[in-house]
This record gives C-alpha cells, structure tokens and sequence, in this order.
C-alpha cells in the first residue's frame, strides 16, 4: 500500500459552537471550538462523557448544523457545501451502523454503491475491504451474529469502502475487550500509515495516548489543552525523578544549576528529593554521572512521567478517571 | 439520475430485507382474509334486501374497502422498520453519504407499494371464488389507485417514525389515526346506508372516495365522476405525503 501522506489541514475550525434547546431552556453543548487537524494524522477528542465531543464530531460529518463559527473539512466550506464534505468522508457512528439482518459483504458493497461505485467495483472493493480487516470468513454471515470487536471492524470498513481522506470515529473502541481494543488500534494506524486522516473521540486515556499523534482536551464544551501526548504532558512540569539521597545541600546546589532541571524540591520527610526534569530519559544518566563524580551516591533512584489525567487535572481540577466513571 | 440511481439502491436493498421474511406479506393478508370469509357472507343477503347498497354485489363493495384496510394497517407501519434502522444505526450511517435525501425516503416506499400491490392482487384472487366480479381494466387502474394511496400512506408513517423515533410513541398514534379513517371509509358497510352527519364526515375523508373510486373501477366505469376525483385527490395527497416526509428525512438527527 502506498504511503502517501497528505499534507496540509484536514479540518480547521474557528468559533465553532452548538447549541439544543429552545430559547427559555438553552444548552451550549459545544462553546466555540477551533481546531486545527493536519493531514494524515490520528487526531483525538479526549474528554469525559458530555463534554462535547460527539456533538462536535458530529457537526464536522455533517449530521448537525453549527450555531455558530465556521469549518472547512477536507478543504470544503462544511457550512456551504455539507454534500460535497460527504464525498470526502467516513464516519462511524459509537453504535455502530450495519443491519443486523444484512450480510457484511451485503453492507459493504450497497455501502461502496452509494457512494457512486459501479456494482462490479463495489464488490471488489468490498473483498478487498473484508480481507484488509480479516473479515472474509464472516463476510456471508448477517452481521447480527457477530462478535462485538467483529462488528467494530465492519464498521471501520464501512467508513473506508469508499477510500475517504478522513475518516470520523465515534468512541471507536468502547465497549471491547482489551484484546478487540489492541486490534483496532492496530487498523486504525494502518489507515493513518495509508494516508488517510483519522479524527477520533474517545474517554480513554490510554487511547489518547497510545494511539492519537495530536489530541485537544475538552471539557464542558470547550478545548482546554491541545497538543501531542507528549508535549501535553511536559508542558505539565516535566517528569519527575525521584532521589533517595536525604538532606542534602550540597547536592540540592549541584542539581539546581544544571540546564534541565526545573525545579528541584528539599527532601521531604522520607528523604526524598523531587526533580522536575523535562526530558526524563535524557536526564536520568546525567545525574547519575553528575553525582557520580561529585562522589555523592543515592540510595534509590526513579523515574515518573505525568499521565493525561495529570494534563486534565491540571486544566479542569478534576480528573478524567474519576469523571469518566 | 442520480437520484434514479439512489433509489433503487434504496428499494433494492428494503426489498432484499423484506424477502428474507417473505412470511410477513402473508401475515398482513390474514386479517383481510379472515374479513372476506368470516364477514362477507353475511353481507350477501344484506345486499340484495337494502335499499341505497350499492350496486354491483356483496363482494365488489366489501373488497374495495379491504384493499383500504390492508393499506391502513399495512403500509401504515412501515415506520416501525424504519424506527429499528434507527436504533441500528443505518439511517445515520446513510445521512452521511452523498445519497439523495428523497430516495432515502422514495425507496423504501416504492418497496412498500410494491408489497402493498401484491397484497391487493392476491385478495382479488381470492375473493374471486366468493364473488367478486372484475373488470381486468378497471383492476389495472384500481392497482394504480393502491398504489397512490401507498404512496401516501407510508411515508407519513415514515415521517412521524423520524419525528417521534420510539415504536411506544408510533403505535398508539398510527392506530388512533388508521382506525377513525377506515371507519369513515365505509368498509365494513358501505357510507351509503350512514345518517346524513356520518355521511359528511365520510365525505371529509379522503380514503372514502379511495374506496368509492374502486368500486367503480371494479364494475368498470371509468367514467364514474368518483373515479377521476379519487385518483387526483390520491395523488395531491401522495406529493405532500412524500415533500413532507423527505424533508423529514433530511433534518431529522436519526
């Protein structure tokens, strides 16, 4: 498979906003988002149940009209143009969207039809479909006597049979096992290494962070943080090393002048001293060298990195798990 | 074309479904049926001793208002499919693809017409042996006129399926509306033998004069004023059914 890589802005909003309800009872469920989405990127939409994510997902895939603000997705206008933003795109609802008494082949080739495909290409691309997702041994059962992580896959190929630039996920793994979980993943980057540009929501931070190259952190209808995993971590404080080193002037000196040491804290009760470091796995062997040579030698020694719920508990006061829940 | 195209994609894949439960087109023919040979006998001898029953037998006016019958309590639920699409997530997956709105709508009820006719066919057949004496002409036309009120009927079913997405809310309200329209078309006895309000309110019914044209065609006078009058009412009907219904389409958040 070739593995083009479209450059560019997938998706870019600016003020985008929704708001239900009538006038006496409104609800701003999305209060003005801009996002930038490049091409060829997993994208994720973190936040906790009713943040705002899938409103906002669905006003990109053209289900919902914004209140407010404006979007270009895959370089059409969305608010002028939903039809042709349509062309462009797949989306896989949190649900799930095959009949439960239609074949997966049956769903995938009408799928590959109504986006213009003749009936012969249709089904080709539908074989291709179901092998690329090991679904061919299944592809002549009803889809209603699938597996759940089966039918997650099903679903996935129904939002590329027509081979869209970006691809919109909906909570694409809630509710399967961690080894369905692992194996969506893995199709998910498959497509990304293919090109196409996946923009997913999910509350899982191990999601976020083991699958997304980008995400933005929303909560309460509005993006909190925006950045790669990594960066959203660092920006917190860095990692945290951990000194089993006493009271310790002379080394506390030592450490407070070296470039990538933020901030280091006095041993606390247990005489542990708290570095905070910005890139861990650079520092950690220098500051052995460091105290090696200034014949200062600590008892234990450990490296922690903040987590995304670090990040949204930093930005919203709460933490995701616990929100999540 | 395109929209050609998408539709029957759309009646394709409905009628694809319906088939593999073919049961169902029976099941809806059982209470008509059951009307025919447990009820219309009785008519017979009724018939021939009213004054103002209509002309043409027992069973060319009992039939007709069957063929309403199986229309009301057959095409009016189509919604309830419609409401499980919902729930399975196939409507929302289609809104987002470049298929056309109305054929979204216009496919699933050329389906339900077509099943609607078939149904129609196969009561005239078997209401033949008890009876009923047909014009094959007039018959053709009758189908037509089936299926105009197909094309009325099931899409209104289908816009308050999108408008209302529960079958505990579409059951109830389909049944209060189908029951007062089939009663007020004069199927189990003829609107003529009614008292004077009765009649009016009949009048007020457009299924009524469904039924009043299909007697005529049955006996073939096809130039029985009532006949032109209900195939262009059927159809005035149909195009708002449908404009409405595919609006319905394209702006509910299935």
């Amino acid at each position: 498979m070739a593995t083009e890589r479209p450059l560019g802005t997938m998706i870019r909003t600016r003020g985008l906003r929704k708001t239900f309800g009538k006038r006496n009872a409104q609800v701003e469920a999305v209060k003005g988002v801009d996002l930038d989405v490049r091409g060829g990127e997993i994208f994720g939409f973190l936040g906790p149940n009713g943040a705002g994510k899938t409103t906002t997902l669905r006003m990109l895939a053209t289900l919902i009209p914004p209140t407010a603000g404006e979007a270009t997705v895959a370089g059409i206008d969305l608010l002028r143009q939903p039809a042709q933003v349509r062309q462009q795109i797949g989306y896989v609802a949190q649900g799930g969207g095959s009949d439960p008494l239609m074949t997966g082949r049956g769903e995938l080739v009408i799928q590959a039809r109504l986006f213009g495909m003749s009936r012969k290409s249709a089904e080709q691309r539908a074989n291709e479909v179901l092998e690329m997702l090991e679904l061919s041994d299944a592809a002549g059962r009803t889809t209603g006597t699938y597996s759940g992580g089966m039918r997650r896959r099903l679903d996935i190929g129904l939002g590329i049979v027509h081979r869209p630039k970006l691809l919109f996920l909906d909570e694409p793994t809630t509710g399967l096992d961690p080894q369905a979980r692992a194996n969506l993943w893995d199709e998910v980057r498959k497509l990304r290494d293919a090109g196409t540009t996946v923009f997913l929501t999910t509350h899982y931070l191990e999601e976020a962070d083991a699958l997304c190259d980008r995400l933005a952190i929303i909560d309460h209808g509005s993006i909190v943080a925006e950045g790669t995993p990594i960066e959203l971590k660092r920006a917190i404080a860095g990692d945290v090393v951990t000194l089993g080193i006493g009271e310790h002037p002379r080394a506390l000196a030592l450490l407070r002048a070296e470039p990538y040491v933020r901030e280091a804290n006095d041993a606390d009760a247990d005489g542990l001293l708290r570095l905070y470091v910005d890139d861990g796995d650079r520092a950690l062997p220098q500051l052995l060298r460091l105290l090696d040579a200034a014949g200062i030698s600590p008892q234990t020694i450990a490296l922690s990195r903040p987590s995304l719920d670090d990040v949204f508990l930093r930005q919203t006061g709460r933490s995701l798990r616990e929100s999540a829940a | 074309m395109k929209t050609l195209r998408d539709t029957w994609l759309i009646f394709e894949r409905s009628m694809w479904l319906t088939l593999r439960n073919p049961v169902w087109i029976i099941v809806g023919l059982i209470q008509p049926i059951l009307y025919l040979t447990l009820f219309g006998p009785l008519l017979k001898s009724i018939a021939e001793s009213t004054p103002g029953f209509p002309p043409g037998g027992a069973f060319n006016v009992f039939v007709p208002g069957l063929l309403i019958q199986i229309s009301l309590f057959g095409a009016a639920f189509v919604g309830f499919g419609l409401i499980s699409e919902m729930r399975s997530g196939v409507v929302e997956r289609m809104r987002v693809t470049p298929l056309s709105r109305f054929a979204m709508l216009f496919g699933r009820a050329l389906r339900d017409v077509v099943i609607l006719d078939v149904q129609g066919l196969l009561l005239v057949v078997i209401a033949l042996p008890f009876g009923l004496k047909i014009d094959p002409a007039g018959l053709t036309v009758a189908l037509a006129l089936l299926s105009l009120i197909g094309l009325t009927v099931a899409p209104v079913s289908y816009a308050f399926a999108l408008l209302l997405k529960s079958e505990d809310a579409l059951g109830p309200l389909l049944i209060t509306m189908s029951l007062p329209l089939l009663l007020l078309s004069g199927i189990l006895l003829p609107l003529s033998l009614a008292p004077d309000w009765l009649q009016t309110l009949g009048k007020i019914n457009p299924f009524s004069h469904a039924v009043d044209a299909i007697r005529a065609l049955f006996n073939g006078h096809f130039g029985d004023p009532s006949v032109g009058f209900g195939v262009v009412l059927m159809a005035i009907l149909a195009i708002l059914a449908l404009s409405w219904a595919s609006r319905a389409f394209g702006r509910s958040a299935a």
